[in-house]
């Protein structure tokens, strides 16, 4: 396949457009006119809930911005000008992040049309690195999922097989770098939706430490557990975007007041000769084995292997607290959430459905949040309001806060141990879109962010990379590692190294195996004309 | 832990202000009761000795400078308000019977 700039890497293009070979406002075209190729168009021009025949994964594109701001850089770089790292090279972001001049809907009835009168901090901050912003990706309905069906606006497809779901939440911004619609994203992660999205689409994404990344213009979630990262098809791209994103902000009190950067150099020291050896690599024992696929278990032993040739020290550590971390992430965040999206009321922005006759104003909230959210959101509204009830607080928030110190507890023990530690990102590949049925069994949906959830509890940097294809249905396994909190270079390091030692056994990236770009977009007609799903 | 009714999630759906059908209550009632059983044996992790946590890393509550800074103005405060007048929000009437 010859090199396109669409293939590039944001560290290539960005050094193609610093030596002028080539102009960001062909590189933002060219990824616009995949977009347009690759996206698909709705199913039903009247009834978005449906998406689209394509992937879906933006939500609103920003044609017109995105080219005025390439050609500013293109003119600023013919004058000589100064410009920082990224400066041309375009991004998308997920649509649960305001961004002043777009629409900010967080894929829910509740914001369709909301247009927010300010930038959140990491958006001010890529207009800042002067990066051209493509759109705003599809998600989970505010971020509520870890499969992106739970969008209000249809699901988005996964490029590696477009029956099956791109993780979740962030499978927009996911699905968007790993069908090279842009070369990087933002995505928030709560309880995995940088990480699982970026597992199963075969691309990299890191949560950083808790309060490093700034979540001001940020829809809250659950706001002891949210964090905004980076999503990439290479480790030293997700290191390049998280420099110019983190950082201290006044404007969010759950702020740290540490200064951020050094990850691209310890992407870079890394992927040297020699950047594995004497690193201890911790392999979490309650992460692995039952419950996880065979194919990802196979990949994750074969990076395990890389790690020690390379003169990695593999130890085994002991998390036994984690057997309870799943239902004390499910019960702090629900109550967490029920709490944050009290603000959905229908009375200063967002849906207002009023009632026949003269209602009250309660009558009007509950009207309105009965049409604004959909099921799942509902589901963990309920459930967090029953776990801050009185009579069951001490029982579920009290405990799950509890278990929260107990997993702070194993992690740091294990960081004894261990420089990072080690686990497969997800228990499995992608499923089928409609493949769970969640009111069968909620809690079936909820077992993919088993691996990812302890990191969210405990505040600690964890990033996922690409370990391979499971041998049994040739779809992406995703590798993460984890390190103590404000230790995020440490991340890179090892994700580097093992992203080099797993390109010298492909022969290249990952994504070369899925076939030419352009038969994927054959492919998505080919699934259009069969009536899509 | 009791199982959870319909009467009780119609409860807590008042006080989450979200209306249900009565299909929508039976529903979420057998769900919630299966969240609830799975994730009950957090109640028996920790002993009384552990300290809860409810922030990942330890900070201090900080206060900004009492310095004036860019605001929204009342035209964007109001730009997404699905009733407005006078520069206020305008909902209907916050009192039964008035």
């Amino acid at each position: 396949m010859s090199e396109s700039i669409i293939e590039l890497s944001a560290a290539e293009l960005a050094a193609k457009l610093a030596s002028g070979e080539v102009a960001s406002v062909d590189a933002v075209q060219a990824h616009l006119d995949h977009i347009e190729a690759t996206d698909g168009t709705a199913l039903d021009a009247q009834d978005r809930s449906r998406g689209t025949d394509g992937l879906n994964a933006f939500l609103h594109r920003n044609t017109e911005e995105a080219l005025r701001v390439a050609r500013e850089v293109d003119e600023a770089r013919a004058n000589g000008e100064e410009l920082p790292e990224l400066a041309g090279v375009p991004v998308a972001v997920k649509d649960l992040i305001v961004t002043k001049g777009q629409p900010t809907t967080a894929a829910s009835r509740m914001l369709e049309g909301f247009m927010s009168p300010y930038d959140g901090t990491v958006t001010r901050k890529l207009r800042a690195a002067r990066m051209p912003i493509l759109g705003k990706t599809n998600l989970d309905e505010f971020a509520m999922g870890s499969s992106t069906e739970h969008s209000a606006f249809g699901p988005t497809r996964n490029p590696w097989d477009l029956t099956k779901i791109p993780g979740g939440s962030g499978g927009g911004s996911a699905a968007a770098v790993s069908a090279f619609q842009t070369p990087l994203a933002l995505g928030t992660d709560t309880g995995g939706s940088i990480r699982q999205p970026a597992a199963v689409t075969g691309t990299v994404g890191v949560k950083p430490t808790y309060g490093s990344v700034s979540r001001y213009g940020v829809i809250a979630m659950a706001s002891s557990l949210d964090q905004v990262g980076p999503c990439s098809r290479t480790v030293l791209d997700a290191a390049l975007l998280h420099e110019v994103v983190g950082g201290h902000d006044p404007a969010d009190s759950t702020s740290l007041p540490d200064p951020v950067g050094g990850y691209a150099q310890a992407a870079r020291t890394g992927a040297a000769d020699g950047g594995l050896k004497g690193l201890r690599v911790g392999v979490v024992k309650q992460l692995t084995g039952d419950g996880f696929q065979a194919g990802v278990q196979q990949r994750f032993e074969e990076s395990l292997e890389l790690l020690r040739r390379a003169g990695a020290e593999i130890v085994e550590v002991e998390t036994p607290n984690f057997e309870y971390a799943l239902g004390a992430y499910y019960l702090i965040m629900s109550s967490e959430v029920s709490s944050n999206l009290a603000k959905y009321d229908g009375v200063r922005f967002g849906l207002r459905v009023t009632p026949e006759g003269t209602p009250t104003i309660e009558k009007v909230m509950g009207a309105s949040r009965a049409a604004g959210f959909g099921d799942e959101v509902k589901r963990r509204i309920i459930l967090g309001t029953y776990a801050l009830s009185a009579g069951y607080y001490d029982a579920y928030y009290g405990s799950a806060q509890q278990v929260r110190t107990l997993v702070q507890r194993d992690f740091a023990a294990a960081f004894e141990k261990a420089d990072v530690l080690i686990s497969p990102t997800a228990p499995t590949t992608a499923f089928d879109i409609g493949g769970v049925d969640e009111s069968a069994d909620p809690m079936q949906m909820y077992l993919n962010d088993i691996a990812t959830i302890p990191t969210n509890l405990a505040g600690i940097p964890a990033l996922s990379l690409p370990g391979g294809l499971a041998p049994e249905d040739g779809l992406p396994v995703g590798i993460q590692f984890m390190a103590p909190a404000r230790e995020d270079a440490r991340v890179y390091r090892a994700g580097a190294g093992l992203e080099r030692l797993l390109a010298e056994k492909w022969g290249g990236p990952l994504w070369q195996h899925r076939g030419d770009v352009a038969g994927t977009v054959h492919d998505f007609a080919a699934t259009a004309a069969q009536g899509g799903k | 832990m009791s199982a959870i009714n319909r009467e009780q999630v119609a409860h807590l759906a008042e006080l989450a202000r979200i209306e249900m059908t009565d299909e929508e209550l039976a529903r979420v009632a057998g769900e919630l009761e299966l969240i609830v059983s799975s994730v009950a044996s957090v109640s028996e992790a920790a002993g009384p000795d552990v300290p809860a946590t409810s922030h990942p890393l330890p900070l201090q509550n900080v206060f900004r400078d009492d310095v004036v800074g860019e605001t929204l103005t009342q035209e964007e405060a109001l730009l997404n308000a699905p009733d407005g007048q006078d520069g206020k929000f305008r909902v209907p009437a916050i009192l039964d019977g008035e």
